[in-house]
């Protein structure tokens, strides 16, 4: 029911090494999303995210999800080693249901957004009844 | 459980960009998160202090309960368990991208540390462990004294 869009920000590759102006690199959030009734589901892993910085945003069912990281940088220290990079997050995902935008809940903890979106009353199936003649 | 010994301390892997990229493709091509035979979870990074190091990793959606550090000689080791999935039968899933399961990763420090002066916080999903080297281990300026 969601359908990932695929654009120039989503790359979850980083820009040339060395660049001391390189842009800020984009993440592709690792999701989970699933249905549950009449609402879906999606999960996305944001870590080094503070709750203020995500952002959610919803137009003509075209769903992005954006994290601003705030890095982590201890003062006296110096970068050793590193294993996973840091920056911000971005996915895109259209959504196939009328969304009741008004019931929609998003909660942000731990570095895990958690969005519900409920689908509006006017696509959830109805059932039609057949009379007979 | 996946147990990996690793350190960081050694020279540059050339081969860890490449990785890193068959990763990337993967991800791409199958539209989930895939770890490579030689993947290393979590994957951490250091910061050099004066007598200290820090470690970082990202664990997101586990609470500071999930996360267990034992700090020993000049090893540390990270058990984290994440919390199953939901699970329901009326569930539909769609995507499963997110790490699941439970991981165990020792590292090799380049010095001791005092356990009693390791200092963990877990922020937003990440953590942070500063850890001091002994006192009794830090180098000494010695005085040469003339005669």
């Amino acid at each position: 029911m969601a359908q990932e869009l695929t654009t120039q920000d989503t790359q979850d590759l980083a820009t040339t090494n060395g660049d001391a102006n390189r842009r800020a690199m984009a993440f592709t959030p690792a999701v989970d999303i699933f249905e549950q009734g009449e609402t879906t589901v999606i999960m996305a892993d944001m870590p080094g995210v503070a709750p203020d910085d995500v952002d959610v945003t919803l137009e003509h069912q075209v769903l992005t999800l954006r994290g601003k990281v705030k890095p982590y940088a201890p003062e006296g220290y110096r970068a050793l080693s590193s294993e996973y990079r840091v920056g911000d997050y971005i996915r895109v995902f259209t959504l196939s249901d009328e969304i009741d935008q008004d019931k929609i809940k998003a909660a942000f903890k731990n570095g895990v957004l958690r969005l519900e979106l409920p689908r509006s009353p006017e696509t959830q199936p109805k059932k039609i009844t057949v009379k007979a003649a | 459980m996946l147990q990996t010994m690793f350190s960081p301390m050694r020279t540059a892997d050339p081969f860890a960009d490449m990785r890193r990229m068959q990763t990337a493709m993967n991800r791409l091509f199958d539209g989930g998160r895939t770890l490579g035979p030689s993947a290393h979870y979590p994957p951490v990074n250091f910061w050099a202090g004066e007598d200290s190091i820090v470690m970082t990793c990202e664990l997101p959606g586990l609470t500071e309960d999930d996360i267990d550090l034992t700090a020993h000689d000049t090893t540390l080791s990270t058990r984290v368990t994440y919390p199953a999935a939901e699970a329901g039968e009326d569930l539909i899933w769609h995507r499963r991208e997110r790490v699941e399961g439970s991981f165990l990763r020792t590292i090799e420090l380049p010095f001791r540390v005092d356990p009693e002066h390791v200092d963990a916080r877990f922020e937003n999903g990440v953590l942070a462990v500063e850890m001091q080297r002994p006192e009794a281990d830090k180098p000494k300026h010695i005085k040469i004294k003339a005669t």
